[in-house]
């Protein structure tokens, strides 16, 4: 068989070999880091190296940043947490965000965009205290969201801006402070760093109640003894991928002539928020007629691992929320897949992605006609 | 071989500094290493993206350690969810039985012994208008059963969450007679038992416990990763701590970090295998080290039952002795006060308060944690180091 392609880094990117080699590192030492003793303290200032290093990457101060299992649940802690009584959210985010309770939505546009005027007419709706979820990148589709604009309206009228950009960070620049939010989500294992790791980050103007109580780690803002190994392999993974940012151009030209060359063979194949600035590593497309499930498992068998749409509901098969929010309808959503490279991606992949999805699609085109007749 | 570890190759001087604090973490396991490394590069997959190849690999093997977690405490694999850690299991056990709806009794039982986790997430959900029952435990930490069957024959309570064996003086807990209880009443039974898995027998069925926590790094696997056992018959139902994709039958969302669990999973394998043999080790060389600091320091105390406790662990009073001058006075050997979580704290353990300790005496307490690299060479070494750091003090102390 042939090597296995990988064309699924928006679900989880491999963790690169100078983490992996830190973690191990990290793994081979003992120490709890708010023990007082020397080993305790060793742990500790491996701690904070590594928040010192997630802290470059998006522009933020260390003190600012509170390590967490994860995005989904600095997700959870940043609308838990910040304790508004009223939750926006727009129709694309992740469920993490999206299932919050009692959550009301913000439309998107056909491009995938968030609606900023349809933001302000919900926030002047109410005079409540609401925080406002905006994702930075969405994960479907790659598309980039108004996320300095969406800020200014929401404290124009008096709410908190939370940004989840676990899929920006690492792809493309982002700047905590320039951004203008209030709190912001980032994933580890989204940008070579492992699973397990993420960080909430939280301007100093955010009072945030922890939701996860015990000992007093993260400064009282997230308790439980803190994944140091993941944490170390974070730190590393954060300043690789701020080193490597000038290389996304490399992925864009990849992307684009994945893009090109798809649509070009595949007549009648569409591709989900080409018209909207977009993450250089991802692609949405559809080709109608050929559910998301046949296309993922036909490229599976050619060695070719992408996604319908986000992993975790994988498993049970859904036309996307992302895509029915941009207004396609279920048959559409129902056809796409999603094809997001990472660094470790090169231009035989996209190869090999472009043979097994040209010749799919003529097969299923060949058996329509067929039936046809 | 971890750092740790090498030191076991010692002869009679063993590397110093030398680790004694194994309550507050463990080293990992080299062995747990080994097994979960290749799942972080070449085994990189989602284990929820199971529409592919990479993710089926990753999935198979998280499914494999939930099997191996399960098997250390008589448990089926479905009835495993896991958690960033024993913390998060505890806020979901005890946060997520009382929160959910259906739920009408409102009160939860626990000790003011138990970790700051259990006990600040029983003060959240007083803050939330549930009834939160504070019971004391005895001059030896242990609990008060008659004093537990009477609280619960008071009122319908919800849960009683007890931990198997603490984590500053390392008494182990009556958990089959606190289970008989609490089933014989329909109360729900939750114990924290990050410190006691692994180290002496947990069957959840025999103990008749519904909700059980388990931590990685307190059992030689790694930070960052725990587990919580839920009770499939009769079902244990849970409101999640967090939303999202749903994972780990919507119990707890989030994308599982599959060498964690890889590694959890490996961790309590080998614990399984090796807990009798390595029990009666560390007992060994706990008795040894508290005979010869008894010997050498005739005035020293046990703190916490002498029976019912952890072969691992040590909490020695020095009267007349500041714990934390004694440990100013031996930087060679890495020990603690208490619990690492609050060990900035000034304030004297609240669990040694519990046991009626006078402060002079909580002051002068001391936590000596031992483990799997803990060699007898290391334990003579520390017993001589401490008796002379004691004599020192004492000498310096004035005498009344």
């Amino acid at each position: 068989m042939r090597r296995p392609v990988y064309l699924d880094y928006n679900a989880t990117a491999p963790v690169r070999p100078e983490v992996a080699s830190v973690m191990a590192e990290a793994l081979a030492t003992v120490g709890n880091p708010s023990s007082v003793h020397g080993f305790g303290r060793a742990a500790r200032a491996q701690l904070e190296t590594a928040r010192e290093r997630v802290a470059a990457l998006v522009g933020a101060r260390p003190a600012q940043v509170v390590f967490t299992s994860g995005g989904t649940e600095a997700n959870n802690l940043a609308l838990a947490g910040a304790g508004r009584g009223r939750v926006l959210v727009s129709g694309i985010e992740h469920d993490s965000v999206l299932k919050a309770t009692a959550a009301e939505t913000i439309p998107v546009d056909r491009h995938g965009v968030v609606d900023l005027a349809a933001l302000d007419r919900l926030l002047v709706t109410r005079p409540e205290p609401a925080s406002v979820a905006v994702m930075l990148a969405n994960n479907e589709t790659g598309v980039l969201q108004p996320v300095v604009e969406a800020a200014r309206i929401a404290h124009d009228r008096g709410a908190l801006l939370h940004c989840d950009a676990v899929q920006a960070a690492g792809k493309i620049a982002v700047d905590f402070k320039a951004l203008g939010v209030d709190l912001m989500t980032v994933s580890a294992h989204k940008l070579g760093g492992p699973a397990g790791v993420g960080a909430l980050i939280v301007a100093d103007h955010v009072h945030l109640s922890a939701q996860q109580r015990g000992g007093g780690q993260e400064r009282g803002r997230r308790a439980g003894t803190e994944n140091l190994a993941g944490i170390v392999g974070f730190g590393v993974a954060a300043e690789i991928a701020a080193g490597e940012l000038g290389a996304m151009a490399r992925l864009a030209d990849l992307r684009d002539d994945l893009e090109r060359l798809a649509l070009a063979a595949v007549p009648g194949a569409l591709l989900f928020g080409r018209d909207a600035p977009r993450l250089a590593n991802t692609s949405c497309l559809a080709l109608p007629g050929v559910s998301s499930e046949v296309q993922v498992m036909a490229l599976d068998l050619a060695g070719v691992a992408v996604s319908a749409g986000s992993a975790c509901s994988s498993g049970k098969v859904q036309a996307s929320h992302v895509l029915r929010a941009m207004g396609a309808d279920a048959a559409t959503a129902g056809s796409a897949i999603r094809i997001s490279l990472g660094w470790g991606s090169t231009a035989e992949d996209v190869g090999r992605f472009l043979e097994a999805w040209c010749a799919l699609a003529a097969r299923s085109r060949a058996v329509g006609s067929l039936t046809a007749a | 071989m971890n750092d740790v570890a090498r030191q076991t190759n010692g002869r009679n001087q063993p590397k110093l500094p030398i680790y004694l604090d194994y309550q507050a973490t463990t080293p990992t396991d080299p062995r747990v290493v080994a097994v979960m490394l290749p799942y972080f590069t070449e085994k990189f997959g989602n284990p929820h993206s199971t529409s592919h190849s990479h993710g089926k690999e990753a999935a198979a093997a998280v499914e494999a350690a939930r099997h191996q977690v399960a098997r250390l405490i008589g448990a089926d694999e479905r009835e495993i969810v896991f958690t960033s850690g024993a913390t998060e299991s505890n806020n979901l056990a005890i946060k997520g039985a009382l929160r959910f709806k259906g739920e009408s009794r409102r009160r939860v039982v626990t000790y003011v012994t138990e970790h700051k986790c259990v006990l600040e997430s029983a003060r959240r959900l007083g803050e939330e208008g549930v009834e939160v029952v504070l019971l004391p435990v005895r001059a030896d930490g242990l609990i008060d059963l008659d004093l537990l069957a009477r609280t619960l024959d008071e009122r319908p309570t919800t849960l009683v969450s007890v931990m198997a064996a603490n984590n500053e003086i390392g008494v182990v807990q009556p958990l089959a007679e606190i289970g008989a209880l609490c089933r014989a009443r329909g109360v729900l039974f939750h114990s924290d038992a990050a410190q006691a898995v692994g180290k002496v027998p947990i069957d959840v069925e025999a103990m008749k416990i519904d909700l059980l926590s388990i931590s990685g790094h307190k059992i030689y696997g790694p930070k960052g990763i725990g587990a919580l056992y839920v009770r499939r018959r009769p079902r244990v139902r849970l409101e999640p701590l967090f939303d999202g994709g749903a994972q780990e039958r919507g119990i707890r969302s989030g994308t599982l970090a599959a060498p964690l669990c890889i590694a959890l999973g490996e961790a309590c394998a080998i614990a399984g295998a090796e807990m009798a043999a390595e029990a009666a080790r560390l007992g060994q060389l706990r008795d040894r080290l508290y005979r010869g600091l008894k010997a050498a320091v005739p005035e020293v105390v046990l703190n916490g039952d002498p029976e019912h406790r952890l072969p691992g662990n040590l909490n020695i009073g020095f009267p007349g002795i500041d714990g934390q001058a004694l440990l100013d006075e031996l930087p060679e050997l890495s020990l603690s006060l208490g619990s690492a979580c609050t060990s900035a704290a000034v304030e004297p353990s609240y669990v040694l308060k519990a046991l009626g300790l006078p402060d002079a005496l909580a002051n002068g307490s001391i936590r000596i944690g031992l483990g799997r690299y803990t060699s007898e060479a290391e334990v003579d070494f520390a017993v001589d180091r401490l008796a002379s750091a004691a004599r020192r003090l004492r000498g310096a102390a004035p005498s009344a």
